[in-house]
């Protein structure tokens, strides 16, 4: 069954239009990442699906329930961790956890169990009893994460949570998501980060200007835009056109002279091993000396690029 | 990191949350709880809060006191501190706006209204922990005023309902106040929106003065501005006269301001913030 599914979400906010017919499909137990930059949506899209917001137009289910219809029965199978970290910062880290336990209506017994469980879990038996105001920015996204955990929700929704977050920190984060996703967790991870949703998504959902531009893998994504792409410096200029003829049986496209450069050459070519011996094999029989080879795979960046003329950086804060 | 996830462990209730009143009024009181906890935590805020009346009561009896004669009324003090304790508690309603906009404004809101909990308890919380926090400062005063002379005129019974009054008031002005806090949301605007039009609805009364003493048009403002039916009933109770049908007035005025802001705060924090 498909934890999450979202059709044709609109929401506007005066004259900005925050979702435009978002469509979106999470299944069980995998990590959705949405990508997109400054202003594209995420939050809205996030807020939509847990509850807080209500779509103008469009249906949204969350475990098959209707995020509209019924917003309680899905508030009890959800975490939310916002784009803000919600801790309240003159409670320990203890007592935040007690507390959302206590919304839960646990019994006393247990709202202590569960908040060492998760004290435990996220490296903050320590700082347990610590006001949250003293806590690192990474401690304080691990307490405001276990606090969406309390209730065990089979779907989680992370805004952002690495954010802000220092590069430790960040690999921190990352393994605790990778964790829950291993554990069966549903879990839809907004970010604007192409490396991150790259190591931690099953599947990749780009959005820009509130509608789903790209969807897939990470490695789907990529061959969208023509797959891994070779690129030779050779020594001498006037070898370029016998390189170019070389080159020709493994490109699947054009392959041309670098911006600026008359010796370094780019072409699009087939995904799979030997390229490179291959290349310099042909190029070197071809009587074209050559420097350097290189094979990459075009970055989440790229697809970005490809799909929308803009760099996702270039977007800033248009919110 | 070990895992304790154990699927089979269902905490919850996934279809049926804990809802009716008894599961709301715990919740509001999870919520009241939180905040009562982090006041002690916060000794500057309480100790400004607790400075500001206390400062009140000494400028007003020390300046005005000698320079101020009300006609039925032997000393200042026993004319004064009635609207002094009301200008205090209404004034203290204002932390309920600013509550609610620090609330928003750090994500907390969002979790909350994320949580399978009722809707109301939030702001039914935050409105019951600020009438605690009303409920302190009010003492504070009171051992000030009875230091600079002031004494119950009446008996303990009209002391008590005096300050019953004065704290539903208070109460339901933080109704008014956690609206503002929810229309706001930004901290800074709401800790003067919720300040600002509390002025002149205090001050243009009959708090400090006798109305008689303004100019037409201030002075029949002044006289149906409920925080002058307030503050009279306070006051009569205080000294040991009859409050007359200003008393039920003022009961009146409370409930009213409770009912229509509770109303449309709770809508609209269930509806959308932000
Ligand atoms: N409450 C609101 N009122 C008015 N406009 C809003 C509101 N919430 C969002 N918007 C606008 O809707 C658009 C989408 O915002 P949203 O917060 O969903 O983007 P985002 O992808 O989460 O961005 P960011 O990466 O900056 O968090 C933005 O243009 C934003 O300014
Ligand atoms: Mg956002």
């Amino acid at each position: 069954m498909d934890a999450i599914v979202a059709e044709g979400l609109t929401k506007t906010f005066g004259e900005t239009r925050a979702l435009d017919g978002l469509d979106l499909v999470v299944p069980q137990g995998s990590i959705l990442g949405l990508l997109g930059p400054n202003g594209a949506g995420k939050t809205t899209a996030v807020k939509v699906l847990t509850t807080l917001l209500r779509p103008d137009a469009g249906r949204a289910t969350v475990d098959g329930i209707d995020v509209a219809a019924d917003p309680v029965r899905v508030r009890t199978r959800i975490g939310l961790t916002g784009q803000y970290a919600a801790v309240e910062e003159r409670l320990t880290g203890r007592e935040n956890l007690e507390l959302v336990a206590r919304y839960f209506h646990l019994p006393a017994g247990r709202r202590v169990s569960r908040a060492n469980e998760l004290l435990e879990r996220f490296d903050l038996v320590e700082a347990a009893d610590r006001q949250a105001n003293t806590y690192s920015g990474g401690m304080r996204r691990r307490l405001d994460i276990a606090m969406s955990l309390i209730a065990k929700p089979s779907v989680l929704f992370l805004d952002e949570p690495t954010t802000g977050l220092d590069p430790r920190s960040r690999l921190g984060m990352w393994s605790v998501i990778e964790e829950l996703g291993g554990e069966g967790t549903t879990v839809l991870l907004t970010t604007q980060y192409l490396e991150e949703a790259d190591a931690l998504a099953d599947s990749i959902a780009v959005i820009d200007r509130g509608s789903k531009i790209a969807e897939g893998t990470a490695d789907q994504l990529k061959d969208q835009i023509g797959g891994d792409r070779i690129r030779v410096s050779i020594a001498d200029p006037g070898n370029v056109e016998r390189a170019k003829a070389a080159l020709a049986p493994l490109a699947t496209g054009p392959i041309e002279l670098d911006a600026g450069s008359t010796t370094t050459m780019s072409a699009p070519i087939r995904a799979g091993g030997g390229v490179v011996p291959r290349a310099i094999r042909a190029l070197d029989d071809a009587g074209a000396d050559v420097l350097d080879v290189e094979v990459r795979r075009p970055t989440l960046d790229d697809v970005f690029l490809t799909l929308t003329g803009r760099r996702a950086e270039d977007e800033e804060v248009s919110a | 990191m070990t895992a304790v996830q154990t699927p089979e462990e269902q905490l919850i209730d996934l279809d049926a949350p804990p809802s009716g009143l008894a599961a709301a009024l715990a919740d509001a009181w999870t919520e009241a709880r939180r905040h009562l906890m982090v006041i002690p935590r916060n000794p500057e805020l309480l100790v400004f809060s607790t400075i500001q009346p206390v400062m009140f009561v000494l400028l007003f009896n020390y300046v005005f006191g000698g320079s101020i004669q009300i006609p039925g009324f032997d000393s200042y003090e026993q004319y004064l501190m009635p609207g002094i304790f009301a200008q205090t508690v209404v004034f203290g309603s204002s932390f309920t706006a600013v509550g609610i906009a620090e609330d928003l404004s750090r994500g907390l809101i969002d979790r909350l209204r994320s949580l399978p909990i009722a809707q109301s308890a939030v702001l039914v919380g935050r409105t019951l922990s600020d009438l605690v926090r009303n409920a302190f400062t009010f003492v504070v005063m009171l051992v000030v005023a009875y230091l600079v002379g002031f004494r119950f005129e009446g008996s303990l019974l009209e002391a008590l309902g005096a300050t019953a009054l004065l704290l539903f008031f208070s109460y339901s002005f933080s109704w008014i106040q956690a609206f503002i806090g929810l229309s706001i949301g930004s901290v800074e605007a709401a800790q003067s929106a919720g300040f600002i039009w509390m002025f002149p609805l205090t001050f243009v009364s009959s708090a400090f003065i006798s109305t008689d003493t303004l100019p037409g048009w201030l002075q029949a403002f002044a006289d149906v501005n409920p925080f002058t039916v307030l503050t009279n009933a306070a006051r009569a109770l205080y000294n040991g006269n009859d409050p007359g049908n200003e008393l039920w007035l003022a009961i009146a005025w409370a409930t009213g301001i409770t009912v229509v802001f509770a109303t449309l705060s709770i809508r609209k924090f269930a509806r959308a913030t932000g």
